[in-house]
């Protein structure tokens, strides 16, 4: 309680001080947040790409509906695959003219072959997974051709491996910056308060009764720098939405994982700050 | 109630600041802590409130012990001890009294004492009309009495001044001091470092002298013609060095 009051007495005494500090803060993991944003824009639309990854089975000619049921049921039940679709001759020439637009009548009934789509489950469309599947349903000998844009599917795969790691890497910089900053900005209260803090030590106060207001601090500093950062973020993201794409926000997990994230760079930055001070003086 | 045995400190930087010092001080006692610049005195201070440990020796303080002191006993010996500086280290933006009630305050003091207790202590230093001053209102005298009060606040067993009037004048060093007497008179031993030859001289404490670190002269020990003479007291006057604005 009284580490409160104190924590409170203290911002009171020195509001631009705090005020800046929270600033800071809240831009730090402004930052923090737009790359976020970004990342996990990214990572949905290659999800969308991704979900397009299919196995297509061209049949031949003359294959029984019979044999091509039970095949379906056979990859079905493929632990790689999501579901199976029949596309007769006829759908498939009406998608073909749907697609070519004005080329439409180029195509004659019994041009196109009938075919099995396979999609596969999310984390099973990497090329190996791919490639595999695709070799397993040749073995079927009614199958003619097996498709699924081999090189289509492996750029894709080292598309989003780019993506990951440089998410990765970007991620961990600006966690780094943001930390740094946090430090240095209670590093300054505390600097700025260095005096109190050695004559708390020569009347006797105990190191755990000095840290604690600091923490306090920290902690609170850390959850209304991530709360403003949050609106900043939000501000932007609906900017972006009105004007320029559509994106998707963090969902409220994430939110929530960034205030306590925010709150515990705080308690960790006064912690860092304050104990390095008291082991110095 | 204070004991050093052989105490050695060295500081990476600057060298040697003390060896060799042995000495005792009793319930009670007044002692003056004499020497030029840079022989000691501030880092004796220091190993008594135990802000540093002695490289060699061990310094002994109200049954707690420099070589197993652990960072709660020495809070909690702290609270026993008053302290003293030049300076004064006072809090600028806080009243003499809020002041002297931090040091009861951080040290957890019940609430209900507090009051009473401050207004004691600045009665005592003759500042009960001054209690809702901020330190830049008061003189130099004032301040130092500020800084006393505080230092009183949890009836200290031992007061360890250092310095205390050398930012003074002539008039309010001789208030203070005389503070610092009564102070002693009522019980509570003193222990004071000084550049002032002149109050030292004026007055019959027990004087420890030291130079480069070493003890030269103790009154408790030696007949006072014994004392070393007036070179080491030209040096005092002249010396400095910059050891003891650590």
């Amino acid at each position: 309680m009284r580490s409160v009051r104190e924590a409170l007495t203290a911002s009171r005494r020195a509001p631009l001080l705090s005020i800046l500090g929270v600033v800071t803060i809240a831009f730090s993991l402004f930052a923090f947040g737009l790359f976020g944003l970004v990342a996990i824009n990214i990572r949905k639309a290659l999800e969308q790409v991704e979900e397009r990854v299919e196995v297509r089975a061209f049949l031949g000619d003359s294959t029984d509906i019979e044999s091509v049921a039970a095949a379906m049921k056979d990859i079905g039940e493929f632990p790689e695959v999501a579901r199976v679709e029949y596309v007769s001759k006829e759908q498939a020439l009406e998608r073909a003219r749907k697609e070519m637009g004005e080329f439409a009548d180029v195509f004659e009934a019994g041009v196109l072959p009938a075919s099995i789509e396979v999609y596969l489950r999310s984390g099973m469309r990497d090329p190996t997974t791919v490639k595999s599947v695709a070799d397993r349903i040749r073995t079927y000998h009614f199958v003619d051709d097996v498709r699924y844009g081999e090189e289509w599917v492996e750029k894709l795969y080292r598309l989003r491996t780019i993506a990951t790691v440089a998410g990765l890497a970007l991620g961990i910089a600006f966690a780094a910056v943001a930390i740094i900053i946090i430090g240095a900005t209670i590093r300054m209260t505390v600097l700025a308060r260095a005096k109190e803090i050695s004559i708390m030590r020569l009347v006797g106060a105990t190191d755990m009764f000095i840290r604690l207001p600091f923490l306090i601090d920290g902690l609170v500093k850390g959850v209304s720098g991530g709360l403003l950062a949050l609106v900043f973020v939000w501000v932007a993201n609906r900017v972006v939405n009105e004007y320029f794409l559509q994106t998707i926000f963090f969902s409220r997990e994430m939110i929530f994982l960034g205030v306590v994230g925010g709150a515990f760079m705080g308690v960790l930055g006064s912690l860092v700050s304050v104990g390095r001070h008291l082991r110095r003086v | 109630m204070i004991r050093l045995t052989d105490v050695a400190k060295e500081y990476p930087r600057s060298g040697t600041a003390l060896s060799q010092i042995s000495f005792e001080v009793k319930k009670g006692e007044f002692v003056f802590l004499t020497g030029p610049s840079g022989s000691g005195k501030t880092t004796i201070l220091k190993l008594l409130y135990m802000d540093d440990k002695p490289n060699q020796g061990e310094v002994w303080v109200n049954g707690v012990s420099s070589m197993t002191a652990s960072g709660r006993e020495i809070s909690r010996l702290r609270r026993r001890l008053g302290i003293v500086f030049q300076d004064f280290r006072l809090l600028e933006d806080r009243t003499a009294e809020a002041n002297v009630r931090f040091a009861l305050e951080v040290t957890g003091a019940p609430k209900a004492t507090i009051r009473a207790k401050v207004s004691r202590a600045l009665t005592q230093v003759g500042l009960a009309s001054k209690a809702t001053s901020y330190p830049r209102e008061l003189s130099g005298g004032e301040q130092q009495r500020v800084a006393i009060a505080r230092s009183l606040i949890n009836d200290p067993f031992v007061l360890i001044a250092d310095e205390p009037t050398g930012n003074l004048d002539e008039r309010a060093t001789r208030g203070v001091f005389q503070l610092l007497r009564d102070i002693n008179a009522s019980g509570t031993a003193v222990i004071m470092a000084t550049h002032d030859l002149d109050l030292v001289r004026r007055s019959n404490y027990r004087t420890i002298e030291l130079n480069h670190g070493r003890l030269v002269f103790d009154s408790a020990e030696s007949p006072l013609s014994a004392r070393p003479s007036d070179p080491t007291i030209a040096e005092v006057e002249a010396a400095s060095d910059t050891r003891e604005n650590t």
